[in-house]
């Protein structure tokens, strides 16, 4: 692998009272596809700058292969940046921009030509060579600005929410082009966004970000099926998550199985977990509305480990390959559990569940999942 | 019938209505008098002033007198040398104005001295700067200096004032482009390997040419005039052109001389105009993608239809 690994030891940074980074401690392996994840105004940014060197920490240690980088300027370190609003030289050409970098570093113009095509044609911009970027499309220019970071043969690539300003189609086709140059270059990645689904797909491994902690690492699997917080929970993807208190547990095969009360449902339901929990210990349930079903009749089984609510549907909201349905259940009408369903066959008749239909929703203990830390 | 008019007709229409105020005091004060200075600098001179209408070119003939030629020259040496210390200097300040959290408060200041008459700033600095003066008696009394220096009356204090009095000409037009700049760019060429002094000189001065450019022609053009401040603390070789001209007017009554000179200025400041606006105009076609006027686009159009005529 060409790629270093960046560390990130007990990083701090404060502007005035606000700490946008509050002791951050991350690991980056060589040549790894390693996502900063989280809201706006998270610190995933200033984490970003301050591994390029444009800020520096209050305190704290960055390091590539476990050398201290903090003392090098940024136009010293091995890493290049794309940038959010790219940052094109708007007075060079495409030509010109890629080839920065080399110009800087006084190589003949035989090489430096060699080398920019290659890149050119890396991002399939070769009709574009002699634009300015103000002639480019967003799409264009975002590939301008990769070709410009690589060239420099960086050994950590950063990239700053560097699909934000397309539009989703364009952006699902550059972030698996970007997934291929990865490949190709086989150098550290590191992707800030604040779209799950971004870091999700092309991700090796995660790291979910709220007020300058870092809350979760793990890879897009780990993040999404056993979130570590409550927020990682509710900002990864959606679900139904709701207090509850932990009332049994007993084995169950591998597992435990715990009978639990959800005062927002207004009845107790069944989930299994790795670990056994503490009886009266208070956690969050949470259930992925995917893993829902839902049924005008009450489901077939009767095993204990399936969880059935009864429910009227309030708001069906249809996007073509699924369903989204709110059902205000029976028993606790201030609570609305959503529900996904995917259309698997050929609707010919219309949906087959619609507004203000009685429902079952039902499903299995494993399927739900405990949150054991409500404190962020 | 009524003749009604298309939207775009009725613009023009109304677009030549307001502007004909502003183009008849333009001819009647500007372009009228020009062309009397024009007509008056190929005369021969009267002998009281004003002009005999005799055709002639003894004014452009007179120019190159030796001493006149000096003239010209210290003109133009001392323009020069203001406007660039100008531009040197507002290049800093400007920045520092565009990245300050105070603004407002600092364009206040620049702009603070414009409140007050120019011939008394100029007073101001003979106070300054004379043997007994500010400067002087303050180094006198540190004890560096015995006797008071000679700070007024040569061509350094003609310099010095006239870069004071027209800094703010160059810092604002720069201060605009440079707030204007996109500062994540300096980021980026640092971050491709360029050091900061590389970074400002590669990427920021490209794009905040336009400013830079109108800062030199806001700057060069009035200095290059420049009649009081030579008159009030130059010496008697601080001489400029604009002075020439008054004394051609006022003591040696050679209108035909006076107008000439005047041609010069003018000349100077045309072509200087001429410039910027040719820069500008190519700046901004580099810059947009897109035609600008409605002409531009029309003709783009149009090229476009010829075109697809033409696969057909």
């Amino acid at each position: 692998m060409k790629g270093v690994e960046v560390t990130v030891e007990g990083v701090t940074r404060a502007y005035g009272d606000f700490k946008a980074l509050d002791d951050v401690s991350v690991t980056i392996e060589k040549g790894e596809f390693f996502s900063l994840l989280g809201p706006s105004g998270c610190g995933k940014t200033t984490l970003l700058r301050i591994i390029a060197g444009f800020d520096y920490p209050d305190s704290g240690r960055v390091a590539f292969d476990n050398k201290d980088v903090l003392s090098v300027p940024p136009e010293k370190r091995q890493s290049n940046t794309i940038f959010q609003t790219y940052a094109l030289f708007p007075h060079l050409t495409v030509y010109e921009n890629v080839a920065f970098a080399l110009r800087l570093k006084r190589m003949d113009k035989k090489t430096i030509d060699e080398r920019v095509k290659q890149y050119i044609r890396l991002v399939q911009l070769e009709e574009h060579l002699y634009k300015k970027p103000s002639m480019l499309s967003g799409g264009q220019k975002q590939r301008v600005a990769i070709a410009r970071a690589l060239i420099n043969e960086p050994s950590v690539l950063l990239l700053d929410e560097p699909l934000s300003a397309l539009d989703a189609k364009l952006r699902q086709s550059l972030l698996i082009e970007l997934d291929h140059i990865h490949d190709q270059v086989g150098i550290t990645f590191i992707y800030v966004t604040h779209d799950q689904s971004e870091a999700l797909s092309v991700s090796d491994r995660v790291a979910v970000m709220n007020k300058g902690k870092i809350l979760q690492i793990g890879t897009p699997y780990e993040i999404y099926e056993a979130p570590a917080t409550r927020f990682v929970a509710q900002f990864i993807g959606e679900s139904n998550i709701f207090e509850c208190t932990i009332l049994s547990c007993e084995p169950y095969g591998e597992e435990f199985l715990m009978n639990v009360d959800v005062p927002a449902l207004n009845t107790t339901v069944m989930v299994t977990d790795y670990d056994p929990q503490p009886i009266g210990a208070k956690m969050d349930f949470t259930v992925r509305p995917e893993k829902v079903r839902i049924t005008s009749g009450p489901p077939r089984t009767t095993r204990t480990e399936v969880n059935t609510l009864k429910g009227i549907v309030e708001e069906p909201v249809y996007s073509g390959f699924q369903s989204k349905f709110y059902v205000k259940l029976d028993e606790s009408p201030d609570t609305l559990v959503k529900v996904f369903k995917q259309h698997t066959v050929f609707l010919d008749d219309g949906p087959d569940i619609e507004w203000l239909d009685a429902v079952y929703v039902s499903w299995h203990a494993d399927d739900g999942y405990l949150v054991k830390d409500t404190s962020q | 019938m009524k003749r009604v008019l298309k939207p775009r007709q009725r613009e023009q229409l109304l677009g030549s209505a307001y502007g004909w105020p502003m183009g008849m005091w333009f001819t009647l004060f500007f372009t009228i008098p020009l062309g009397i200075i024009i007509l008056y600098s190929f005369m021969k001179r009267g002998l009281y002033g004003g002009v005999e209408f005799e055709p002639t070119l003894n004014a452009y003939r007179e120019m190159f007198n030796p001493s006149f030629a000096m003239v010209v020259v210290r003109t133009i040496w001392i323009s020069v040398l203001a406007t660039l210390l100008c531009l040197l200097i507002s290049l800093p300040c400007a920045y520092a104005m565009a990245r300050s959290k105070y603004q407002t408060l600092l364009l206040f200041l620049i702009i603070i001295p414009f409140w007050t008459n120019s011939l008394i700033r100029i007073y101001a600095w003979i106070f300054i700067l004379s043997t007994e003066g500010l400067v002087n008696s303050m180094l006198i009394k540190i004890g560096l200096i015995d006797e008071g220096l000679k700070l007024i009356y040569n061509n350094g204090a003609v310099v010095l004032v006239l870069i004071y009095m027209y800094l703010p000409f160059a810092i604002l037009p720069i201060f605009t482009t440079i707030d204007k700049f996109d500062f994540s760019l300096l980021d980026a060429a640092r971050d491709l390997g360029a050091t900061k002094f590389e970074s400002l000189f590669k990427v920021m001065m490209p794009n905040i040419k336009s400013g830079i450019y109108t800062a030199f022609i806001f700057t060069f053009i009035p200095i290059f005039g420049a009649y009081t401040v030579p008159l009030l603390v130059g010496g008697k070789d601080s001489t400029m052109i604009g002075n020439i001209i008054v004394d051609q007017v006022s003591k040696t009554r050679n209108w035909p001389l006076a107008s000439a000179f005047s041609m010069i200025l003018t000349v100077v400041s045309l072509v200087g105009v001429f410039w910027m606006l040719y820069t500008g105009k190519r700046e901004e076609m580099m810059k947009k993608d897109g035609p600008k006027t409605p002409q531009a686009l029309e003709k783009r159009v149009r090229a476009h239809h010829r075109a697809a005529r033409g696969q057909r």
